[in-house]
């Protein structure tokens, strides 16, 4: 009896949750996981501005696995969400439950990674920053600070990943505009301060103290803080003698910036709602046509 | 050495004689490798080998390869009197990542930073101990005991962090950066503190029967158990210096960047010991401990690295340089690899 009593009392409670919940959007956000400094405040910021928004935010972390990540994509359509936002795990992989989501007149977003799909209507739009265009701001400043002439050393991040390979792109394509602008040395400092550091030594070494060299531009912040000790343990002013440009904008770099050690640094963000949530509900609202990529801008700050 | 480069002026018989003499000693492949490296980078990069005083210190490539071999070698250390056990530790690049966040955390928490050591280094002691709980007390394979903590140790790493935040991990530490990136006199501290704890852990496995126990027990556990070697206790204690050394590593790479980074700091660190160890002629099999080898293994590993770095080549290339010359050590170690060799070059002859 008392057994029955409790029961119906969650159910009722059930219902009352439901239909509180029926009235604000429902949205399903699948993240790939808490790897790294940024993901983690992304989660974050993505839970905090729901509540903003207003929106029931159904928040799965997919362990960066993606069949953990499908899984949570099709309870999302078994439970009838509004819409389906998607970090990617991978890029392939993803026709099948896509299509099924479709099927249930679902829109899925993406945010942060693409996906390779056939069929490019299966998601509405993703919305992410642009790697390509984070090298391309940091050598258009570094175009600007050196009046177009400076011989540059790169630290790329990790081989083959996606940042690495987007930075170092777009940094180049803003090169390839000045004659007197190149890369001489380039090596991956694997997105670490250790690494940054090691590879730091080695170029201060082969070029004889960074004889004639401008600038270092590094992928991330972590390894250019990393360059910064190198240099200042080889009796360098970073800073002054060489100006340091890198990606993303950490507390560590904010201090590095104001004590003068670095000249610039692109933010990649990771309070990324604001940017992500109005695209989602205009369209919940009013669907229409997207572009296939929506840019979230990152600000490039400087020391002044 | 010198005679297998100039195989044209001895008659067949006499040469694979000393070639076999020759290859007796088992640091002759390991340092040809490293001479090989060197005269590369004689011919690629001459200012590999320029050394000069900067600001009162050392400055120069070779002085990196020892400065940045330092905490690898540590830990390669360690790996080898695991393996001496016939165990193996996963475990170390993680370990230093727990020692490094709470190196941060406690600086934060303001602690004395002389206290701050000690707790670092009881950090990577616990570690140890706790593998050692594992291999040695509930007789998990070493594989699998060692791998828990491979896997939890950077989420420890990550939690700690998170207890002030960890949004800004980066300190500031006079003793502890003096001892990783300062300098006595011409010479880095760390090297200084490299040479202590060898002969440290020289004299504890050489001049006291801990060494030999462990060989025994790695190389026959049963023989060792017979004879009355306490084996359970000699492995707990192998995985314990395998945490020490470890502790030590973390330090030295902590304070080196002064920032903690559980996600990513020694990533791999576990393969390269290792790789130090086999390259130093140590035997996964157990029952071998070869300190001054895995010193060399080391040695030979940072100095590939850094070549790679002064060489100006691509990063893409980094990983595929690294295991030819890897593979190039291994099968100049095969005696089978050596053995037909010499017989293709009997034939020939």
């Amino acid at each position: 009896m008392k057994n029955l009593k409790l029961v119906a009392a969650v159910v009722a409670g059930a219902m009352m949750l439901a239909s509180t919940s029926a009235m604000a959007v429902t949205i399903g956000f699948s993240q790939v996981g808490d790897e790294g400094d940024w993901r983690p405040a992304f989660s974050k910021d993505m839970q905090d501005s729901a509540v903003e928004y207003g929106i029931d935010l159904k928040f799965a972390d997919a362990q960066g696995k993606q069949e953990e990540q499908l899984r949570a994509v099709r309870a999302f359509i078994a439970q009838g969400v509004d819409a389906i936002i998607i970090a990617p795990v991978v890029v392939t992989g993803w026709d099948q439950v896509l299509q099924e989501a479709k099927k249930a007149s679902i829109p899925v977003f993406l945010a942060d990674r693409d996906v390779e799909v056939e069929d490019n209507s299966l998601y509405v739009t993703r919305i992410s920053a642009d790697f390509n265009l984070e090298g391309k701001l940091a050598a258009a400043w570094l175009a600007a600070e050196s009046k177009g002439s400076c011989k540059v050393v790169e630290l790329q991040g990790t081989v083959g990943s996606a940042a690495a390979i987007e930075r170092q792109k777009g940094f180049q394509a803003v090169l390839d505009q000045f004659p007197a602008m190149e890369i001489v040395r380039s090596q991956s400092g694997d997105f670490t301060t250790e690494g940054g550091k090691q590879v730091m030594e080695a170029f201060i070494k082969a070029t004889n103290n960074l004889e004639g060299i401008c600038a270092s531009f590094a992928h991330n912040d972590n390894m250019q803080l990393g360059a910064i000790q190198a240099m200042k343990e080889a009796g360098l002013n970073p800073g002054t003698d060489v100006l340091m440009v890198s990606v993303d904008y950490v507390p560590a770099m904010i201090k590095a910036l104001e004590a003068g050690e670095a000249n610039a640094s692109v933010e990649l963000r990771s309070a990324i709602g604001k940017f992500i949530y109005p695209v989602v509900l205009d369209y919940l609202e009013a669907p229409k046509d997207l572009p296939k990529w929506i840019v979230i801008p990152g600000d490039l700050h400087t020391a002044k | 050495m010198n005679t297998q480069q100039m195989p044209g002026s001895q008659n067949q018989s006499s040469f694979a004689a000393t070639l076999r003499a020759a290859l007796v000693h088992n640091a002759v492949w390991p340092i040809s490798v490293l001479v090989l490296i060197l005269v590369v980078n004689a011919i690629v990069a001459p200012a590999f080998f320029s050394i000069r005083i900067q600001d009162g210190r050392l400055f120069g490539s070779m002085i990196d390869v020892l400065y940045r071999g330092t905490a690898p070698a540590m830990i390669a250390l360690g790996m080898a009197v695991v393996i001496g056990t016939k165990g193996i530790d996963l475990s170390v690049g993680s370990i230093v990542a727990v020692v490094g966040s709470v190196i941060a955390w406690r600086i934060k928490e303001g602690d004395p930073h002389l206290v701050i050591l000690f707790t670092a280094l009881a950090v990577g002691i616990v570690c140890g101990m706790w593998n050692g709980l594992l291999v040695a007390v509930l007789d998990i394979q070493p594989i699998i005991a060692t791998l828990i903590l491979m896997v939890a140790g950077r989420g420890i790493g990550l939690m700690v962090n998170l207890i002030y935040g960890g949004t800004d991990p980066s300190f500031e530490s006079e003793l502890l950066q003096g001892l990783s990136v300062g300098n006595i006199g011409l010479i880095p501290t760390r090297l200084i503190l490299f040479v202590v704890i060898f002969a440290g852990l020289w004299l504890l496995l050489r001049r006291t029967a801990l060494g030999l126990f462990i060989e025994s027990v790695g190389g026959n556990p049963a023989a060792a158990q017979l004879a009355g070697i306490p084996s359970r206790l000699i492995k707990f204690s192998a995985y314990t210096i395998s945490g020490f050394m470890t502790g030590w590593a973390g330090i030295i790479l902590t304070a080196d960047v002064h920032t903690s980074d559980p996600v990513k700091v020694a990533m791999f660190s576990e393969l390269d010991a290792i790789l130090a160890v086999v390259i130093g002629g140590g035997s996964l099999m157990g029952g071998r401990i070869y300190l001054g080898m895995t010193l060399l293994g080391a040695l030979v590993i940072q100095t590939m690295v850094t070549s790679i770095l002064m060489s100006g080549m691509p990063p893409e290339y980094n990983l595929i340089i690294k295991a030819l010359l890897v593979l190039i050590i291994l099968l100049l170690q095969s005696n089978n690899f050596r053995a037909a060799v010499i017989a293709l070059l009997g034939r020939r002859k």
